[in-house]
């Protein structure tokens, strides 16, 4: 029987897996359920790449502030993302400009694609959840 | 379910861990220990310490293979491996000094 701590290797097949955030951080559970499976996903040692686009560049936005819908404010955690070797991070440019946002105004860094490339990006996937 | 800590009821749920992490102080971690028949040593506290930190700035508790990568960049590579985490916390490194430091149990935990 193996000890406990060298059982640290799954087996099995890594796959693609993108997840694609599009909407606004508060007010449905979708952003902060996708990072959870983000966060599982990645325990598993899978390959996951994140996109956000629409209201979801929001997600990722500094200086949130909940204090007065009294919901945790879970953008720290996006920082910890690195840690799980989640490096795969794009950003749709067009969602970005239309906010008036850039690559600076996010928590994160990110990368910065058009559409087009993100069309590419997810040809190459084998799972895509959209949230 | 309840733990008495310096004279007060501190809520937790059903696998142990507290509900409400401001209420931590030290000594839950001990009085928790204590309860799984181990003395806690220093080198408990440096892991227990460096996960209250994590969350802190994190707001999550780690899976146990990223604790055990930080752990390694933090404190050193004698110290970020499993075997070394395994016997301070033999149920489970990210689990057991988790529920020590008063963080809920890990996403994506393992």
């Amino acid at each position: 029987m193996s000890e406990p701590w060298e059982d640290d290797e799954l087996d099995g097949p890594v796959r693609k897996f993108m997840y694609v955030n599009r909407r606004a951080p508060y007010g449905t559970i979708y952003a902060l359920e996708s990072l959870e499976v983000v966060l599982i996903a990645a325990a598993f040692e899978q390959d996951v790449s994140l996109v956000f686009m629409d209201d979801g560049v929001y997600q990722i936005k500094k200086g949130q502030n909940t204090e007065a819908i009294g919901v945790k404010n879970f953008s720290p955690t996006y920082r910890a993302l690195e840690g799980y070797d989640v490096e795969k991070l794009y950003v749709e440019k067009e969602s970005l400009e239309s906010r008036g946002l850039t690559a600076d105004d996010l928590v994160v860094p990110v990368q910065v694609v058009d559409r087009n490339q993100l069309a590419e990006l997810m040809e190459e996937q084998e799972v895509i959840l959209s949230f | 379910m309840a733990i008495e800590v310096n004279g007060k009821s501190l809520e937790v749920d059903e696998e142990g861990y507290l509900a409400d992490l401001n209420q931590w102080e030290p000594e839950v971690a001990t009085i928790m220990a204590k309860e799984d028949g181990t003395e806690l040593t220093d080198a408990h506290w440096e892991v227990i310490n460096f996960l209250r930190e994590y969350y802190e700035e994190y707001q999550i508790a780690p899976a146990v293979r990223v604790l055990t990568k930080a752990i390694g960049k933090k404190l050193g590579k004698e110290k970020g491996n499993s075997k070394y985490l395994y016997e301070l916390f033999p149920y489970g490194p990210a689990k057991q000094a988790c529920k020590y430091a008063g963080l809920p149990k890990p996403t994506g935990c393992v």
